[in-house]
């Protein structure tokens, strides 16, 4: 019963199979389909008892570290490259097996896109590492 | 009677639920819904034991969960008026299964259905025979209760209607043994304890069945578990066995292990799990890891990769088992040899890298040793594991380099 996480972005990650323009650029009832795909996805894996999180992510993004000792944090003030990577959300589930996680992952990706065709978006799929120690011995 | 001490803790309360539980579906209510009710009964039975303790608290749990029952069956007639009158009728027909055997047996094979998933059927195990609430088995998989509820209640409706055979077929036991050991390996986490529940449902099923193999995944969890307390530090770090403290290890617990083990290898009927609780034992023996009998290890991995016809790929586990136990008979080089074996099937799993990682550590090739953790580390699924084969990667390049 490992978990995985479903990352989607906004940008970054492999050449997209389809490019398409920012969302905001869509017809409205396209924009309209597609958010009501990301809710089925959810509502589907609720359902099939193998839901664990989902959460979206605003794009405004701060780079913040250690300023050193007795100084403050130090922040950067963008703009960031265009090319970096910028994550969008996610999905987080609970599933029998890696397969399980990939067929899930694709069905992500057929989300509708402008046209009401597939995205095809590529969607990145990690395993969540387990926090408990297994309770046999290695060898 | 008022003022008589609490006799019914909550462990007492779930130890009746099998039992209960099978009265109720055997004599033909839906699996489902009797699950239902006697989870009903059991909120009741908390709320007023304390007051009014039962005399019979088995007939008492059935006869509220059977009211509770009728009553959902009222409402819903009510809703389809027709059915009014066979409401009153005793149902026929839900469960054609004989009688006889144990109640915590009949549910096992219930709950273990070949035909769901394996989440399901640890969940279902867990509610139905272990008695667990739907929140607890929850935080055990650290997933929501909403999910949890959602998995047992689809697994529940899978079973509803009558059985399609009888299920007490041998092929179904080795799937119970096989959903239990998930249970134990699966470990514990807040407040539930799972190797210790695990433990508590392969009793039971020992004492509802014969079969060796029962007893063999007994012991082996006993004989594993022995050793937990000197698994981890202080710091929650792991302690390989060669480094264990062996005076932590529970020897009351080795000692039932031991004699689970003897009573299932005098059936003469061997099987996997009597064979690695036999591995379990030695190492349980082995008064330093030096003491440890290696060659009879190696013996009894033979008979355990003999299990299949192709170990290789339908047992990769023992195979890669066994060139540890090679290593240290024959050479970490003969070891090494076994392992090329699996590098098709298990070349992209820590396991193999992390037991090649210790065969090249006692071949003294603390270069590749490094090597061969680092890329286990990579590959782990598991913090603590990985933290831990980040350190021996460490500790590998440190000597190599001559340092302390």
């Amino acid at each position: 019963m490992p978990k995985y996480l479903l990352l989607k972005r906004y940008r970054g990650g492999p050449e997209p199979h389809r490019p398409v323009p920012p969302i905001d650029q869509w017809a409205p009832e396209d924009v309209e389909a597609h958010t009501a795909f990301q809710h089925h996805v959810s509502e589907l894996l609720e359902s099939n008892g193998e839901y664990v999180d989902a959460q979206a992510l605003s794009p405004a993004r701060t780079f913040v570290r250690y300023g050193g000792p007795d100084a403050a944090p130090v922040t950067t003030d963008g703009p960031h490259p265009e090319t970096s990577d910028l994550i969008a959300g996610w999905w987080i589930i609970d599933v029998d097996s890696h397969e399980r996680a990939v067929e899930l992952a694709a069905y992500v990706s057929s989300e509708p896109g402008p046209g009401g065709e597939p995205l095809y978006e590529w969607i990145d799929v990690r395993e969540v590492m387990w926090e408990r120690p297994r309770t046999t011995d290695p060898a | 009677m008022i003022g008589e001490p609490l006799a019914w803790d909550e462990a007492a309360l779930r130890a009746l639920v099998p039992r209960v539980l099978a009265g109720l579906v055997r004599r033909g209510e839906d699996f489902d819904a009797a699950e239902d009710a006697l989870q009903e009964a059991l909120l009741e039975a908390l709320r007023v034991w304390p007051e009014h303790p039962p005399r019979d608290a088995h007939a008492w749990l059935s006869t509220v969960a059977t009211r509770r029952l009728v009553d959902a069956r009222r409402s819903e007639a009510a809703r389809q008026r027709r059915e009014e009158a066979v409401e009153a009728e005793p149902r026929v027909g839900g469960a054609v299964i004989a009688e006889e055997g144990d109640d915590t047996l009949f549910l096992l094979f219930c709950c273990c259905h070949p035909e769901l998933p394996p989440a399901s059927q640890v969940a279902l195990t867990l509610r139905a025979v272990g008695g667990l609430t739907t929140r607890e088995i929850a935080d055990a998989f650290y997933v929501p209760e909403a999910t949890m509820a959602q998995r047992i209640s689809r697994a529940k409706r899978a079973l509803a209607g009558p059985p399609a055979r009888r299920l007490d077929q041998p092929g179904d036991l080795a799937v119970v043994l096989r959903v239990l050991y998930l249970v134990y390996t699966t470990g514990h986490a807040g407040r539930v304890d799972l190797t210790g529940e695990a433990i508590r449902l392969a009793r039971q099923l020992t004492l509802a069945t014969e079969e060796p193999e029962a007893r063999g995944l007994l012991a082996l969890m006993l004989l594993n578990h022995a050793r937990l307390p000197a698994r981890f530090d202080s710091e929650g770090r792991i302690v390989t066995l060669d480094r264990q403290d062996r005076g932590l290890w529970d020897t009351r617990e080795i000692a039932e292990g031991v004699r689970v083990l003897q009573s299932a290898l005098a059936l003469e009927r061997p099987g996997r799990y009597q064979i690695e609780a036999a591995i379990a034992a030695l190492h349980d023996d082995a008064a330093g890891a030096e003491e440890t009998d290696w060659p009879q290890i190696l013996a009894f991995y033979d008979d355990l990769v003999a299990l299949t016809d192709d170990p290789v790929r339908q047992d990769p586990a023992a195979v890669l088992g066994r060139a540890v136990a090679v290593g240290h008979v024959r050479g970490p080089a003969a070891g090494l040899l076994e392992t090329d074996r699996l590098r098709e099937v298990l070349g992209d799993r820590h396991r193999w890298h992390a037991v090649r990682g210790h065969l090249y550590e006692l071949d003294g090739d603390l270069p590749a040793a490094a090597t061969a953790y680092v890329e286990a580390a990579r590959l782990a699924t598991n913090v603590a594991e990985r933290d831990h084969l980040v350190r021996q990667a460490a500790r590998m390049r440190a000597a190599a380099a001559g340092r302390p």
